[in-house]
């Protein structure tokens, strides 16, 4: 449906410049009801708004406080220790935990998603298509603390002979170097966040495919196109960038997954150039981890490492934003 | 040319070699099988790696045989079709792992006893107990969260649709975007930073409810604007043209019309945050006591129970198939929630949409 | 390159629904054979029965034989992707690939039978862009989206793209029905050019157009809604359009009903 139809001037009158409306709606609205049922609703928009602002200023305030007292580099230090004298924090391993976790994450979930939503809309069955969508669907309700539980008593004991299996082959590169711990690493972290991410993925990507209009799909089959090559020439083309905002909104989803994270990683405060061996952290899930034992030092530090993963997250789901509302635009000019 | 070509018989451009259409099936059954004979003979013990040579087998094998008998093309076809259906099949196994272990582990310490018994007299590490207590401070934090999120949320979405244009609209359908990307984990440490260390209050059910509530705004908010959307300008024309105010037209025509679509959003809502469990771990903390009282002192809830009883397990059966129990129970929450809510969609739907 | 189409015996199917009835014809190669109908006459579900395109709809299915010259469409082992190799198509609305040039648009079936050469696809891409009369429109644009292009451009573009691959038969959906006089009246001059090198069937509501384009027209009709459609009678243009042998025919033509 079109937005500006949709939203056209309920005012019985011809309607005047979109700008000039809401102030006339509002000198307009001389009795009391309109006036107060305005002032609430505009009012429940401000709130919202002075909502998002004081999460950044009370976040940084409280951040500021501990930064300021952190005697080591906030950006640098390898070491969480906010209560000592004196207090030594640094995010450093936390946002490299972040990231490859991160990344993992996104290198298995993105290909297998945007597979599933090929299977969905391209491959199954047409019975088997609506079924599987909807229960991709409910997957995406699934919360992430039972991912987190069934990580931790499912998915760790499973990944023993797979941690062998790349330490045998792949132990020379140094990234796949395994010692023999239990599995709870970085790459552990990565596939359970894979898992998770996968259905919200997968869902807009399926939307995205369902909408390439079938004449370019036939244009394609007139050619005397595969099947795949009619994804190739028409599918994936268009639907490009919506696949890359949902991997941003899984992406975002990623960085800020806490109590899953928390269950499987064994965490500490190193950088372990070896993704199958225990080590490091993430931002959601330091703060987890180490908030029950935080004096307020404590606390404060870990809300100035929760800023920058606000910031972190602000920027990635911003970018997911925009680019879905530039393909609006682009839709919308060859409609 | 002349005619002459056209009767030319030229060998035949339509037919192609092909495989059988059994094909794909005979490989896949020899790749299971070419992959569980490997790792038997490889004494690989993880079904994981099995399948993920099976996988392997598949996919190369339909490329080599296919490539040879029908020809370039048509194996990157069908290449692409066994990637696909690989791609599926690997999604499949650990989602469908995660119901089918929390199911099979779930259901045997649920039942009535788990239902309506707390942790009270029971240490973590022995059997018995329940979760009744995390059951009545879920519902009490989410239900909080509602009553504070909803009448925001729908006056903001009103305000967005029937009234907004301009900056202030634009700025605030902006934020309610990044607001849904916001982890939960910061909306705890906000209500945190002020609630907790600048008012200095304890930890409370109120105050978890705090945090839920900027989580299930931003979702009130975009179903909300969504079904208003979907109001045909005709209906508040014509009441409009009767002479009824602006506001009552809202509230008496264009709300009831939607009402069935906000419901399902609402609904949508709360079953994400039902699961929320890191705003409750730094604001409401949990406990193995009834707590009756939102406002005041630490309380469990569903997740946190679960959180609790993995965490402080200490290794122990008990805790882990309580864990399992409550993660059903929440998960069955969800879900009723989630096929309730698409239920009234379906049955609310307006007439007149789409 | 024209091929003859010999139809005998065709129904066509939406799952249980038989949406066209024992249809047989002879389209003769080099000609250009209009069908005319009322709406849901089946004329286009016919139309696409002639590449194997019905069976890409969700529940398309079709039973009989369709030879092109001494093959059958429909035999074992046919490959319907070369079945659309040989008999391309043109649809009712132009449809360019939005996200590619209008070079790549005209290019995008050659590279498909994998032509990698640069200098060859060059000239197939001039030849095919001159066959659709549109190369001095747009030769000092060709690495432009084909989408910024005029709806009449469009179409010929997607001409252009259908004639690239050279096909045995080309097939017209209502080529013009979105288009405006002009651009209508280029595309059909297009026609009167192409049935020089391709056997072209059209379907077309217009029937001025009919008229003027074809050599031989097709009447389809169906008894009722939700009967199957039919071929009334087919014949050479001229005597579809003074003196048909069926009454239905002269009812239509004469605008009595449609």
């Amino acid at each position: 449906m079109d937005i500006s139809t949709t939203k056209d001037t309920p005012l019985p009158s011809t309607p005047p410049p979109p700008a000039a409306e809401e102030k006339r709606a509002a000198r307009g609205a001389t009795r009391p009801g309109d006036r107060i049922f305005l002032g609430l609703s505009r009012g429940s928009g401000i709130f919202l708004l002075a909502i998002m602002a004081a999460i950044a200023v009370f976040l940084s305030y409280r951040a500021v406080l501990a930064i300021g007292k952190d005697e080591g580099n906030f950006f640098t230090t390898f070491e969480w220790n906010p209560t000592g004298n004196p207090p030594v924090f640094g995010i450093a391993v936390l946002a490299f935990g972040t990231i490859v976790s991160s990344i993992i994450a996104m290198a298995i979930a993105v290909p297998v998603a945007v597979g599933i939503a090929l299977f969905i809309t391209h491959y199954a069955p047409r019975k088997l298509g609506g079924p599987i969508a909807y229960v991709v669907d409910l997957l995406a309700a699934v919360p992430s603390i039972v991912y987190g539980l069934w990580g931790a008593l499912v998915l760790v004991p499973q990944l023993d002979g797979l941690y062998g299996w790349l330490n045998d082959y792949l132990g020379w590169t140094g990234i796949f170097e395994w010692q023999g711990g239990a599995p709870r690493s970085m790459l552990t972290v990565g596939i359970l966040l894979a898992i998770m991410i996968l259905p919200i993925i997968t869902n807009v990507s399926r939307e995205v495919f369902r909408q390439v209009p079938q004449m370019h799909e036939e244009a394609a089959l007139a050619l005397g196109a595969t099947r795949w090559e009619v994804i190739r020439m028409a599918v994936l083309p268009f639907g490009r960038s919506g696949v890359i905002s949902a991997s941003m909104l899984g992406l975002g989803r990623a960085l800020g997954e806490t109590m899953a994270v928390a269950m499987v990683l064994s965490s500490s405060f190193e950088i372990n150039l070896s993704l199958l061996d225990p080590g490091g952290g993430t931002f959601a899930q330091n703060i987890a981890s180490k908030f029950s034992e935080a004096t307020e030092m404590g606390r404060d530090a870990l809300i100035a490492s929760g800023l920058v993963l606000f910031v972190i997250t602000l920027l990635v789901n911003g970018a997911a934003r925009l680019i879905i509302a530039r393909r609006k635009e682009f839709s919308g000019a060859n409609a | 040319m002349s005619n002459a070509t056209l009767s030319d018989k030229r060998p035949s451009t339509l037919r192609a070699a092909s495989l059988p259409k059994w094909f794909s099936w005979a490989v896949a059954a020899a790749s299971v099988a070419l992959g569980l004979g490997i790792s038997a003979a490889l004494g690989l013990e993880s079904s994981i790696q099995w399948a993920l040579i099976a996988g392997v087998l598949f996919v190369a094998g339909t490329f080599g045989i296919a490539a040879r008998v029908e020809g370039k093309r048509q194996a990157k076809d069908r290449v692409a079709t066994s990637v696909v259906w690989v791609a599926f099949l690997l999604a499949v196994v650990p989602l469908a792992s995660l119901v089918w272990e929390t199911v099979s582990r779930g259901v045997k310490v649920l039942d009535t006893y788990f239902l309506t018994h707390s942790m009270g007299v029971v240490a973590d590490t022995e059997p018995g107990g329940g979760i009744y207590h995390a059951i009545l401070g879920t519902l009490e934090q989410v239900g909080l969260a509602t009553l504070i999120s909803v009448p925001i949320g729908v006056l903001t979405a009103i305000y967005l649709v029937e009234y907004g244009r301009g900056k202030l609209a634009k700025a605030v359908t902006f934020f309610v975007d990044v607001m849904t990307g916001v982890p939960s984990i910061v909306a705890g440490l906000f209500i945190l930073s002020t609630w907790i260390l600048i008012l200095d209050m304890g930890p409370s059910g109120f105050a978890g409810a705090m945090a839920l509530t900027i989580l299930m705004l931003p979702v009130v908010v975009r179903s909300t604007e969504e079904m208003l959307k979907l109001v045909p300008n005709e209906l508040r024309e014509a009441s409009l043209a009767l002479g009824v105010p602006k506001w009552r037209t809202i509230l008496k025509v264009v709300l009831p019309t939607a009402i069935g679509g906000i419901t399902t959003g609402v609904m949508l809502a709360v079953a994400r945050i039902a699961g929320e469990t890191a705003p409750v771990l730094l604001l409401v903390w949990g406990s193995n006591f009834i707590n009756t009282n939102p406002f005041s002192d630490p309380q469990a809830s569903l997740p946190m129970y679960i959180y609790l009883q993995y965490a402080n397990s200490g290794g122990s059966g008990a805790a882990y198939d309580r864990a399992w129990a409550a993660a059903l129970t929440l998960i069955a929450f969800i879900m009723i929630l989630n096929l309730a809510a698409r239920g009234i969609a379906r049955w609310k739907a307006p007439k007149t949409g789409r | 390159m024209a091929k003859r189409i010999d139809v005998s015996g065709l129904n066509a199917y939406y799952g249980s629904f038989r949406a066209i009835e024992d249809i047989s014809m002879t389209v003769e190669p080099r000609t250009v054979t209009a069908f005319i109908g009322p709406s849901g006459c089946g004329k286009s579900t016919f139309l696409r029965t002639l590449n194997r395109m019905h069976e890409v709809t969700p529940g398309g299915r079709v039973e009989g034989k369709v030879m092109l010259d001494d093959e059958d469409l429909y035999g074992a082992g046919v490959d319907p992707v070369s079945v659309r190799r040989e008999v391309g198509m043109v649809f009712q609305r132009p449809n360019p690939f939005p996200t590619m040039s209008i070079y790549d648009n005209v290019a995008a079936g050659l590279k498909l039978v994998g032509t990698k050469k640069k200098s060859e696809m060059d000239d197939v891409v001039e030849k095919s862009l001159k066959g659709a009369n549109l190369w001095n429109e747009v030769k000092d644009r060709l690495g432009k989206p084909g989408s910024g292009l005029s709806g009449g451009q469009q179409q010929r573009l997607c001409i252009a793209r259908a004639i690239a691959v050279e096909p045995n038969v080309l097939l017209m959906d209502e080529p013009c029905s979105a288009l405006d006089p002009i651009s209508t009246l280029a595309i059909e001059d297009l026609i009167g050019e192409l049935k020089e090198r391709f056997t072209i069937v059209i379907v077309t509501h217009n029937m001025q157009q009919a008229a003027r384009v074809s050599d031989r027209t097709a009447f389809f009709n169906l008894a009722a809604v939700g009967q199957p459609g039919k071929l009334i009678e087919i014949d050479d243009t001229e005597r579809i359009f003074s003196n048909p042998s069926v009454q239905a025919t002269e009812d239509y033509i004469s605008g009595r009903f449609g």
